[in-house]
């Protein structure tokens, strides 16, 4: 199967790499709009900015690119919240491929730190993407940033100061806030079910 | 709910993980990246590599152990020890590591982190900060422990968090490999001040210490070295403990 990461200046690829690696797939690392849109399945994942991200996308005509794709795409961590309307990060317009606004948690309690870093659990899972998962199994998740719950879009919810959304889908497009490449193996999981949707 | 964490620690020397009993008196054990994978199948909710070698070729070593540890170990780490500047910092996360800790380095040279998190963003820095409960209050040490500095622990950790740190991996040395409990009261200090996640480091010889750094020092993660090493405590029965205590984890 031929995978493809999509390249740009939101960094720390390698663990995504990797894991795809332990699923016996070498995925292509490539900013290249033919190499993305012929590839089986297309990964955006990243850690970083938003404003600087989306600068980044469209000098390199990559935000086209990606709203073109017709293959399943997985959008991980900065990757969900860029293919989203609008993020607060920046007040940066974002790709629009899910019609829905990034926001900024903000503290209720002062033992709510931002940004999230840990496990935490992920519920109402519906969608092939959690095969195999149980209701309430834990995910790795670094963010400060977060997608609100939708009814139509949101596949897989998290809380943290408020119910968000963990995952998203619409048509061909998937999206996790957690990183299922640091999840263990329930991310291994669901990495694998992305490959065989 | 998020999981409180529990974070094995693996000092190490030439390829091989030791661990040390009040930062002297090293005693080997094993293979860092079978151990740490072992760690991992048992539940560790991360992993820390500490590089303790000085030398240019044990950087090296250091370096090729980071990317045989990403290549087959499914959770986060953290990796650190003798980084100095940026280009460490680089090298580390291009090898692989989701987060590198700054100890020393960040005290010489405050702005480094200022720098990293410019660079890589908050959530790769883990900031170290060693320190003893001296005469005159909590202050940090340099090199290893061996070096007292003027500057206090709490002043340490609020600048720190200011400069963009995006975790505190806090050690007391007066508590480290004497497994008589982690430093609650400065833990909850901590705890209570900042809004950055908290990692109580130096102390843990039994379950209940874990439960209360969790619930006195109200810490987000614990780590430790040698009770998980030499098996005095197994992280399944600690976690399976740590639930049955009320306190959240990853089962």
């Amino acid at each position: 199967m031929n995978v493809a990461i999509v390249k740009y200046n939101a960094g720390n690829i390698y663990s995504v790499m990797h894991a795809l690696k332990r699923l016996g797939i070498t995925p292509t690392l490539t900013d290249d709009a033919e190499l993305l849109s012929k590839a089986d399945r297309v990964l955006f994942p990243g850690q970083g900015e938003a404003s600087t991200a989306m600068s980044y996308l469209r000098e390199h005509n990559l935000d086209k690119v990606i709203c073109s794709l017709r293959q399943p795409v997985l959008g991980i961590c900065i990757g969900q919240q860029l293919m989203c309307r609008h993020s607060e990060e920046g007040d940066t317009d974002c790709l629009g491929i899910f019609p829905l606004d990034v926001k900024r948690f903000q503290p209720v309690l002062h033992t709510d730190k931002v940004p999230q870093m840990g496990w935490n659990e992920i519920y109402d899972l519906k969608s092939p993407l959690f095969n195999g998962i149980k209701e309430k199994e834990f995910i790795y998740n670094v963010h400060s940033f977060y997608v609100p719950y939708d009814k139509e879009y949101t596949i897989a919810t998290c809380e943290y100061i408020l119910p968000y959304s963990a995952a998203l889908h619409k048509d061909n497009f998937f999206a996790t806030q957690f990183h299922p490449e640091k999840s263990g193996d329930v991310g291994e999981r669901i990495l694998k079910n992305f490959l065989e949707l | 709910m998020l999981a409180k964490r529990i974070i094995p620690c693996l000092d190490v020397k030439d390829g091989m993980t030791v661990k040390g009993t009040n930062f002297v008196n090293l005693r080997t054990a094993g293979d860092p990246v079978e151990l740490g994978k072992a760690y991992s199948d048992n539940g560790a909710d991360e992993l820390c590599f500490l590089d303790i070698t000085a030398s240019f070729e044990g950087r090296k070593t250091f370096t090729e152990m980071v990317s045989r540890v990403a290549a087959q170990i499914n959770i986060p780490f953290t990796v650190g020890g003798g980084v100095q500047e940026i280009r460490d910092v680089e090298r580390l996360l291009n090898a692989g590591a989701d987060k590198v800790s700054i100890n020393s380095a960040a005290i010489y040279n405050p702005a480094l982190i200022d720098e990293i998190a410019q660079h890589f963003g908050s959530q790769v820095i883990v900031c170290a900060i060693d320190a003893r409960n001296d005469q005159d209050g909590w202050h940090c040490y340099t090199k290893g422990g061996r070096q007292r500095q003027e500057l206090g622990l709490y002043d340490w950790a609020h600048e720190v968090q200011e400069r963009g740190a995006g975790e505190i991996l806090f050690t007391s040395m007066d508590h480290d490999g004497v497994k008589e409990g982690f430093a609650n009261e400065a833990l909850a200090h901590l705890a209570d001040h900042l809004s950055i996640p908290i990692i109580a480091s130096g102390g843990a010889g039994n379950m209940e210490h874990f439960r209360d750094a969790f619930t006195i020092g109200k810490a987000d993660a614990a780590l430790a070295a040698s009770v998980f090493h030499f098996g005095e405590i197994r992280i399944p029965d600690l976690k399976a403990y740590l639930h049955k205590e009320n306190i959240v984890t990853r089962l």
